[in-house]
């Protein structure tokens, strides 16, 4: 027996099968409500949605390249003050590990919420999601969604966004189940993994029939690892030279406007109050003019590289790499790149991975009395 | 004649052991450079790494953090979260061009004056070898 279930197709609409598994899972007793993205009666936008009518379903739409906000700050707004119902919710591979950081960071609970987890194809950026409902109207998710699995570019001009062209974890790991979308028939049937006893139990429930592991399912996603790898590191070093004084830094920071989207948008900067907006950094008047005495000028708004290596230092070992950073942006700063170059060696020095498990204690929260005796001293 | 570079460094000391090392090392009339500013904490573990982001990005040519050994922490163990905090700053700073040498951290007990003055001795001297701070001269904050 295998931790693989299968769910013949209905038909030739992947879409109307996979509404059709979310139904039967909301029809379970045991299940309150789904939250999972969903066409909005107007326009063509797609957002998360908490469902708790089955008929409503019929316009989820998980597969579709949009992403306006990562969903694990939903789920801490669900489970945070602790719920007493279970849930379900549709996630995307980096919303999961938003979602267990969040949980480590006592901003989320586990034990409510079942996660339904998708094998990734991307998604558009905000603006880039607008262009393409707009120049291809005709444009269905599923085409989206074959063309990204393939490694394909998708139909119409745009590309998917920087931090998807970059993800080298587009696997739905941390799930209770999984849909399968790499290197399975998708043409034959649902392939879905049960990854925890949370997700047997549902699918053992639903009576969904087992099925054999997917043959060439590990090629495939080592396939699309292997070229987002390379493209991530190719990121890296060309952010690494971007930013390597603080001249530059200076100058990729310039156009911050101080307006803080970047930090709401983050999944993981889970302060109710940010320090940078409290009267810390509400300087007096005469404070202004003392420090444009000492230099000259003085950039306002001031704070500005201060507020963002705070957060580096504040949550790049969280980093999960979702891109929202960038997405909540008016002036088109890549925070994703510079975070993800950052959050790289930042978790690499504490042998952490943003999400990888519930047990690993996020960095800044543990010590022990012998390590890093190679920081002490003057030497080093 | 040029003026020799003169570099400021700001050490924020822990109360128990390297403030009380410095008072030491001024009652045994030992000396050591003027270039340093001491700020007492109560211990390394209350020094917020934005205290030492704003002292670099303000013009400070190096920031010291010293305390006290691990396992004499009058906090039991303050000494050893500032330590994972310097570890993560170390990691953080270099990719904006900052020296590794403006970023110290140093264990110096109560009764260790000597090593006391004998620190900042060396680290006015490295600094001094390193010249100033990139952000002195430019307008950071």
């Amino acid at each position: 027996m295998t931790d693989w279930y299968q769910i013949e197709r209905q038909g030739t609409d992947l879409l109307a099968d996979i509404r059709q598994f979310l139904k039967s899972v909301l029809e379970l007793e045991s299940i309150s409500a789904l939250l999972v993205p969903r066409q909005l009666p107007m326009e063509k936008a797609v957002m998360p949605a908490l469902v708790s009518r089955t008929e409503l379903l019929d316009e989820a739409d998980p597969l579709a390249p949009a992403f306006a906000v990562n969903s694990a700050k939903n789920l801490s707004r669900l489970t945070r003050k602790g719920l007493d119902a279970q849930i379900a919710a549709v996630l995307r591979p980096c919303e999961i590990r938003a979602h267990v950081e969040l949980v480590k960071l006592h901003q989320s609970a586990q034990d409510p919420v079942v996660i339904i987890g998708m094998d990734c194809p991307g998604a558009f950026t905000n603006r880039d999601y607008q262009r393409y409902v707009e120049e291809n109207p005709e444009a269905t998710s599923e085409a989206f969604c074959k063309a990204g699995i393939a490694g394909e570019k998708p139909p119409g001009p745009a590309s998917i966004s920087p931090a998807c062209q970059i993800c080298e974890q587009p696997i739905a790991e941390g799930a209770d189940i999984l849909i399968g979308l790499y290197g399975v028939e998708l043409d034959k049937a649902l392939f879905l993994q049960a990854r925890t006893e949370k997700g047997r139990a549902v699918m053992e429930k639903i009576g969904a029939g087992s099925a054999e592991a997917p043959k060439n399912r590990e090629q495939a996603v080592n396939a699309q690892v292997e070229v987002r790898v390379a493209e991530r590191d190719r990121v890296f070093s060309e952010t690494e030279a971007a930013v390597n004084s603080i001249e530059k830094l200076s100058a990729y920071l310039a156009g911050c406007v101080n307006c803080y989207n970047c930090r709401v948008a983050c999944p993981v900067c889970y302060c109710r109050e940010c320090v940078f907006t409290t009267d810390v950094f509400d300087h007096d008047p005469l404070q202004y003019l003392q420090w444009t005495e000492r230099k000259g000028a003085l950039k306002m708004p001031t704070d500005t590289v201060f507020y963002h290596i705070t957060r580096l230092v504040h949550m790049s070992t969280a980093c999960v790499g979702c891109g929202q950073c960038s997405n909540a942006c008016p002036n088109d700063i890549d925070l994703m790149a510079l975070f993800r170059t950052v959050a790289h060696r930042t978790q690499a020095a504490f042998d952490y991975g943003a999400g990888r498990s519930i047990e690993e204690s996020p960095p800044l929260l543990v010590f022990k009395e012998d390590e890093f005796s190679d920081i002490v001293g003057l030497g080093s | 004649m040029e003026e020799e570079f003169e570099p400021t460094i700001i050490a924020f000391v822990c109360n128990w052991c390297t403030y009380t090392a410095a008072d030491l090392a001024g009652t045994s009339r030992l000396t050591y450079p003027s270039n340093v500013r001491l700020i007492r904490v109560m211990c390394t573990g209350m020094v917020d790494p934005k205290y030492i982001i704003k002292a670099l990005l303000e013009g400070a040519d190096a920031v010291l953090v010293s305390g006290c050994h691990p396992g004499d922490c009058h906090y039991i163990n303050g000494n050893l979260k500032a330590r994972r905090r310097m570890r993560l700053l170390k990691e953080i700073l270099p990719r904006f061009g900052l020296e590794p040498e403006r970023l110290r951290l140093t264990w110096i007990g109560a009764s260790d004056g000597i090593q006391f003055a004998d620190t900042i001795k060396e680290m006015v001297a490295q600094i001094k070898a390193l010249g100033p701070n990139a952000c002195k001269q430019q307008m950071v904050i």
